[in-house]
């Protein structure tokens, strides 16, 4: 059984509807990697999974034993507060030392439990947020554009990380990327959403072809990848965007 | 009481009292970068002792109340998304405009505007301690009752959220901290320099703290001890207490973060 489905999901705020029929089934320890142009509804999409936001039509069907960990979109935390990693991590939830350190050993960051906040990095820093989502010992991991502003062997780190998690855990991954062509390698799926599913696919794993390496440069290790998208469908009139800007960028 | 009866003795305790309610609110106004919202609270206090001395109410209360009129006022408009220092700079300076103006209808009130404006720490009278212990109890109390709220609603509005935090609520006790502490401060520092003493003791704690905890207790010592040597300066080379309090601890803040920018090298 998935870990959880939507069937012809349609989501809408007001008059304005955001999600048109998405079918989408997620199964234990699979990497989704979610594409698609500012206002696709790629976030509505998570408030969906998570259950946020009510869907206008459709169905979502969660297994019994589903636990989301949730990555935000990069936090501002400001650097005038005093605060170590450990203490970040405990304060929230009031998790004990052995599972906060377990959560920063699956992190990649056991080092970095009494450094201060202010002090990471950018890369660091979303370790620490993923280490957070991990604190619950989740089967679904949902990321929301968690590789926004780092450059990209910063995200191919990041990447690595979620793969050695997947591994580690078998908890499934969703992530949302505001990255059209550029993608988790190890991603298993990646959807195109426009409102509704274009298209999906598994990304072109090129890490051998000199363009590549030109476009990538060095240190990324083979954990980004290209994926293609193939818009094999028409829409009628009333639909409001046009796929071949999505190709052409 | 004979010890009491002293006024250096008052004063110290007074400035000690402030320093301590000002330490863990002034370290929130310094981590959520309110600054300019401690200024304006501070600067509306000078209407709230005009409209005190007019209704002959005590000034504590009139200077609470309004206050927290426009701790609330300040609050609210800065949920919307306008160029809040602007709005925070007219609402700031009107309020202290309006105030002296108010002021100036009030007979007989001149020679004491200049207490309101810079303090007058040296006339504090056994009764203004008592009311600045226990507001600046009151203030500690409640700060301390929803300080993990408070952190974490500082850390992001964002993670309070996930936590099942109302970040609004918490505001709202800080907005009432901050009307309770500007009405115990005036009668110490001053209208003019109540920020200071929220801002300058935990912005001198930062560099020198690791944790939240740690800055809020580091701030109450040096604000404590800027309280005491400034008091004793102003004693021994006769110069305005308020103000010789307030350089003192700006002293300890260039110290702080001095030693903190040697020990990176």
């Amino acid at each position: 059984m998935s870990l959880i489905e939507l069937k012809n999901l349609s989501v809408a705020y007001g008059s304005n509807v955001v999600l048109r029929n998405v079918s989408l089934a997620i199964s234990q320890g699979e990497i989704l990697t979610i594409v698609g142009p500012n206002g696709s509804g790629k976030t509505t999409l998570f408030r969906a999974l998570i259950g946020s936001v009510n869907p206008a039509s459709g169905r979502i069907t969660r297994k019994s034993d589903l636990n989301i960990g949730y990555v935000p979109q990069r936090l501002h935390i400001g650097t005038t507060l005093p605060i170590t990693v450990e203490r970040f991590l405990r304060i929230q939830r009031n998790s004990s030392w052995q599972s906060c350190v377990q959560a920063l050993e699956k992190a990649g960051i056991r080092e970095l439990a009494q450094k201060q906040v202010s002090d990471l990095s950018g890369g660091q820093f979303q370790r620490v947020m993923l280490a957070s989502a991990l604190l619950t010992q989740p089967n679904l991991l949902l990321l929301d554009e968690a590789t926004q502003g780092l450059d990209q062997p910063g995200s191919a780190d990041f990447y690595r990380q979620i793969e050695k998690v997947r591994k580690e855990t078998n908890c499934a991954v969703v992530m949302i990327s505001h990255e059209l062509h550029v993608v988790m390698s190890a991603s298993d799926r990646v959807i195109c959403l426009n409102g509704h599913i274009c298209c999906q696919g598994t990304p072109e794993i090129v890490t051998s072809d000199p363009e590549y390496r030109a476009l990538f440069g060095t240190g990324t290790g083979g954990q980004l990848a290209l994926y293609r998208h193939h818009h094999d469908h028409v829409h009628d009139e009333n639909c409001d965007h046009d796929h071949s800007k999505i190709s052409e960028q | 009481m004979s010890l009491l009866d002293d006024f250096m003795v008052r004063a110290i305790l007074a400035g000690i009292g402030v320093a301590i309610a000002a330490a863990p609110l002034g370290s929130f106004v310094v981590w959520r970068r309110m600054v300019y919202f401690g200024d304006a609270t501070a600067h509306a206090s000078i209407l709230g002792v005009a409209l005190s001395l007019a209704l002959e109410l005590s000034v504590f209360l009139g200077v609470v109340m309004v206050a927290l009129a426009m701790a609330m006022a300040v609050t609210l408009l800065s949920r919307r998304e306008y160029a809040i220092e602007i709005l925070l700079g007219v609402l700031s300076y009107s309020a202290l405009a309006f105030g002296l103006v108010a002021v100036s209808f009030i007979s007989g009130v001149r020679i004491d505007l200049m207490a309101y404006l810079f303090g007058d720490i040296l006339a504090v009278s056994q009764a203004d301690l008592a009311v600045i212990w226990l507001g600046a109890l009151a203030v500690v109390g409640l700060i301390a009752y929803r300080w993990k709220a408070l952190l974490i609603s500082t850390l992001s509005e964002e993670l309070a959220h996930a936590n099942k935090i109302d970040p609004k609520r918490e505001q709202l006790i800080l907005t009432l901290t901050l009307a309770i502490t500007v009405a115990l401060a005036i009668k110490v520092v001053g209208a003019l320099l109540i920020a200071a003493m929220l801002i300058i003791p935990a912005a001198a704690a930062r560099p020198i703290s690791r944790t939240p905890e740690m800055m809020a207790v580091l701030a109450a010592v040096i604000g404590a001890s800027s309280a005491l040597i400034g008091l004793c300066l102003a004693y021994v080379i006769d110069t305005p207490a308020g103000p010789s309090i307030v350089c003192v601890a700006a002293f300890s803040f260039a110290a702080t973060n001095l030693v903190s920018l040697a020990s990176k090298r």
